[in-house]
């Protein structure tokens, strides 16, 4: 059985064998892995995958395995959020997306590593130590879905559910040579799936092909009436996978190629948008003034709400709880002990911006900001059908060398977190190599033209190899 | 007259209503209905906020929002919104309360109540709607308990805070405020104060025009009274001997009948108010023609109807509608053609005397039955049909009972535990008036044995008049009839 499958190469494997073998051989792998990318392998997956050759099932993806983010709740298998806190914390209730991969057929194969809350770009913020990128084991996978891009860049899955609050499932895309997909806000369901920022957030999934995204869109987008902000307007991912980009007008915004850009990944960026040139397609320059000040208004916005969605972790109901000699002393001693160091930096920062004195100054200015942005998506989107850029401005970094530098590690965000606050989605594509390094193309389409920027990136897909490649050390 | 407010007082409320009719709970689909119930058994992930849990809002809940926002006068948001109050405590399981901040459902309103100089006017500032947070049991009392159990049943009940102005002028109108915005509430049906936490109240008050203090949870209308007239008293005392009075919050001590200092106003809590992103903002003004049509006929509108259709004094109308279930009751009297002022004395002044005097509360009526529970132990209750009610009336009416025979057969349903009608009773216990010769004669004895009375009568002593007509009640064991007994008695004296 090959390593890396496509799903349709996955569906194959199982009418030819059964999807008990197909399991077995994701565990078997995940068994040698060398890249710490799952937190919990699912002791359940082999029955399930039983089940479905015994029972049978109709659904599009019956049998075929899948990883998942360990902030998505799945029944019956810890959801730490890659913190010590929820220590001991099943929930008892499935995501609204793992409602829809289960109604399908998918068989979980287990909860990947994260940078605790969501909170990093680099995986290594997590309790459980960091995860490995694929390409250079002493490199970081990026973040926060680090676990679920790695596993799939290695073979361990075909592919992976993610979540996005600032770039969480195409940083780590784009480093570890994996197309991750952030969706437009609303379009999926966040009930069930841990909060950091609420406002900002949407479950992505992660890949090794343009069409397994749209597979995987497909199944989990569309309203639920659990979530207030999901947004009744399902596109059909699959059937906008067509290699023809002619015609089409794109937007290149020169302040996502700031400063401190590397020059292989400019250089990279400005291949792929000649390729597209080159396929009938039409690009030219806009300007997005307000872009410089995402990544500020970015923070605040999610430390604000991070301040408050992570105040239910007090050690009172369930979790991890250290022992006092009365509520509050509790409480205290159980946050200290129980969340690391970045959580704690922006519950914190977060706390005080919301403060009274300083709530206009940051909080409200912050959300001010965002809407300049968004206004600037919405300007540059009304000329041209989609924007391009670097997904990251850099390629993956070694594990240790800006952890220990939280503003250092904040400017990686800086050319996905302006997506976030406009809730517009995103995709990140491979685009080419630096030093054996992936580097990933960020494709930015109007809300809820999923399909434009799935075709785009289907096109790329058709017309470059650069998705075909494997990473050597874990091969 | 004007009333004067010679100390300055000046009093708001913030009233904390649970829409307990509701029947499920603000932003899950647990039941209501957990009064009864074993601690923690009305829950599920949302309401016990466990991560990745998200509110989803009862439109029912918005719906009661907008009628108490109508029936206040109120003008109702054209754009409303939710925010977070951040704070820490145990019985909040998100770490957070979801509130109303400065975009409340409903804005400026009023109530008419009977205040201390006739009809008196009190502002509504605003009423928002929150989540009603669990419930701390502790072991033993507060100060000496080891532990503290959490039930989190209450979690998650939709609550309604309105928000008065200082317009209060004593503890009575107060007392009258709450006692009529209960009533208007009732009538809305959105609400049953009869059951635990059903109704909270903080108080603001002020003496002198100066300072104010606010008197924290209070949980009786009784309470707020005393709460508030303790307090009056002792910043009238602080301001004697020259002391000032401080911005702070303090807790009313039921059991003692004092306030105690909380907080001051430099240690208030900051709670860091945001948009509740999970929330969308929301557009209701299109619901208001629709809702303002299920709105029923509220207290002053009863009361004026009933003074016109029905003929009774102010003072009838105005206890008789000053409960939704008691004014059906009476219509329902009224129905069959009994006499709607005698219905109103004996619903509004015998029968409403009996229940307060055994501090039975009216829970529930229905077209037939009017049922009531025991204010302070929910185990005792008891009921009443208007059949009952009317056949007694009617044999009052027809002359067949005394007065005070109707009054004994009202106590003996009241305090009954089996089910029995009037006739029955007053068959039992021969309660059926006496024959008149039996009070002619009664009459004569009575005369013949009490020459002194008789002598200071005549000579101009009505009082002796009472005590001759006692001696005849008493010679019929109650059968009689007063005020046969004394036209009997004048005629035989006085010709």
């Amino acid at each position: 059985m090959a390593k890396w499958m496509s799903v349709a190469q996955v569906k194959e494997k199982i009418e030819e064998s059964s999807a008990e073998e197909v399991t077995a051989r994701y565990l078997e792998v995940i068994g040698k892995s060398k890249i710490n990318g799952y937190l919990t392998v699912s002791d359940k997956a082999l029955e399930q995958a039983k089940k479905i050759d015994k029972e049978g099932h109709s659904g599009p993806l019956a049998g075929v395995p899948i990883a998942i983010k360990d902030n998505i709740s799945v029944v019956g298998l810890p959801n730490s959020c890659g913190s010590k806190i929820l220590e001991g914390y099943v929930p008892p209730f499935n995501a609204h997306v793992i409602e829809k991969l289960l109604a399908a057929g998918a068989v979980v194969l287990g909860k990947t590593n994260m940078d605790e809350f969501a909170m990093g770009s680099s995986t290594e913020t997590s309790h459980f130590g960091p995860t490995s990128n694929p390409w250079d084991l002493e490199r970081v996978p990026g973040g926060s879905s680090g676990g679920s891009a790695a596993v799939v860049a290695a073979g361990e899955a075909p592919f992976a559910l993610g979540s996005d609050t600032g770039g969480s499932v195409r940083c780590p895309a784009a480093f570890c040579g994996v197309v991750g997909l952030k969706p437009t806000y609303g379009a999926v369901s966040r009930y069930g799936v841990v909060a950091y920022a609420n406002s900002l957030e949407q479950v992505g999934p992660l890949a090794n092909n343009v069409e397994d995204i749209a597979v995987l869109m497909d199944v989990i987008a569309g309203y639920d009436r659990r979530d207030s902000t999901s947004i009744n307007n399902k596109t059909e991912c699959q059937k906008s996978l067509v290699d023809d980009v002619k015609g089409l007008k794109i937007g290149v915004p020169k302040e996502f190629f700031g400063e401190g850009i590397h020059p292989d990944v400019e250089k990279a960026v400005w291949d792929a948008i000649h390729k597209y040139e080159s396929l009938g397609a039409t690009w030219k320059e806009v300007s997005m003034p307000n872009i410089k000040y995402s990544l500020a208004s970015y923070y605040i916005i999610a430390m604000c709400e991070a301040s408050s969605n992570l105040a239910r972790f007090d050690g009172t109901r369930y979790g991890f709880r250290e022992n006092a000699e009365n509520w509050h002393a509790m409480v205290s001693k159980t946050r200290a002990d129980g969340f690391g160091t970045e959580v704690k930096r922006r519950i914190l920062l977060g706390t005080y911006a919301l403060s009274a004195g300083y709530h206009d100054k940051y909080y409200l200015k912050a959300l001010k900001v965002r809407t300049l942005v968004k206004q600037d998506f919405d300007k540059a989107l009304s000329a041209v059908d989609l924007l391009m850029a670097p997904t990251m401005p850099n390629p993956a970094f070694k594990i240790g060398e800006k952890i220990e530098d939280p503003l250092t590690l904040y400017l990686s965000d800086v050319n996905t977190c302006p997506i976030n606050l406009a809730g517009v989605p995103s995709i990140s594509v491979p685009c080419g190599f630096t030093d054996g390094l992936p580097i990933g193309l960020q494709i930015m389409g109007k809300p809820f033209d999923e399909p434009t920027v799935l075709r785009a990136a289907y096109t790329f897909e058709q017309n470059t190899d650069h998705h075909t490649k494997r990473p050597p050390e874990v091969a | 007259m004007a009333y004067e407010n010679p100390d300055g007082i000046r009093i708001g409320l913030e009233i904390h209503v649970q829409l307990n009719k509701l029947k499920t709970k603000m932003f899950c689909g647990c039941s209501t209905d957990y009064h009864n119930a074993a601690p923690n058994t009305h829950t599920c992930p949302i309401c016990l906020g466990l991560p990745g849990t998200l509110p989803v809002l009862n439109k029912k809940a918005v719906e009661a929002a907008i009628k108490v926002g109508l029936a206040l006068e109120g003008e109702i948001a054209e754009e409303t919104q939710f925010h977070r109050k951040n704070y820490f405590y145990p019985d909040l399981p998100k770490g957070f309360q979801v509130t109303q901040f400065d975009f409340p459902i409903v804005g400026k309103g009023k109530v008419v109540i009977e205040g201390e100089d006739g009809e008196h006017v009190v502002g509504i500032t605003r009423a928002h709607m929150e989540e009603d947070p669990g419930k701390l049991v502790h072991i033993g009392s507060i100060e000496k308990s080891k532990g503290v159990l959490i039930d989190y049943n209450r979690s998650g009940m939709s609550l309604i805070e309105t928000v008065t102005e200082p317009d209060m002028r004593s503890p009575k109108e107060a007392r009258r405020f709450l006692d009529k915005f209960r009533n208007i509430l009732e009538y809305l049906d959105v609400f049953d104060g009869n059951l635990e936490g059903a109704m909270r109240v903080d108080a603001n008050v002020s003496v002198y025009w100066g300072t104010r203090v606010e008197i924290k949870n209070i949980s009786s209308h009784k309470g707020v009274e005393r709460a508030l007239l303790y307090e009056i008293m002792r910043q009238k005392n602080v301001i004697r001997r020259g002391g000032k009075i401080l911005l702070e919050t303090r807790h009313f001590d039921e059991g003692r009948g004092v306030t105690i200092s909380m907080r001051t106003k430099e240690e208030a809590e900051d709670y860091r108010y945001f948009r509740e992103p999970d929330l969308m903002p929301m557009r209701v003004t299109s619901w208001i023609p629709a809702i303002k049509e299920t709105l029923p006929e509220l207290p002053d509108a009863k009361r004026a109807r009933f003074m016109e259709q029905y003929g009774i004094t102010d003072m009838h109308a105005k206890s008789l509608t000053s409960k939704i279930m008691l004014a059906d009751f009476y219509e329902g009297v009224c129905a069959t053609g009994m006499d709607p002022k005698t219905a109103a004395t004996w619903t509004a002044d015998v029968f409403l005397g009996e229940l307060n005097y055994r501090d039975l509360a009216i829970s529930s009526y229905d077209g037939m039955t009017i049922g009531f529970i025991h204010a302070k132990d929910p185990e005792i209750e008891n009921s009443f049909k208007v059949p009952d009610m009317i056949e007694l009336v009617t044999l009052f009416a027809e002359g067949k009972v005394s007065d005070r025979t109707a009054v004994e057969v009202i106590r003996a349903i009241l305090d009954g535990t089996e089910e029995k009608t009037p006739s029955q009773i007053i068959e039992e216990k021969g309660l059926f008036k006496a024959e008149d010769d039996l009070v002619t004669r009664a009459v004569a004895e009575t005369i013949a044995e009490n020459a002194a009375a008789v002598q200071d009568y005549l000579g101009g002593a009505e009082k002796s008049l009472n005590f001759l007509v006692g001696q005849v009640m008493k010679k019929t064991k109650g059968t009689a009839d007063a005020k046969t007994a004394r036209e009997l008695i004048v005629k035989e004296l006085k010709g």
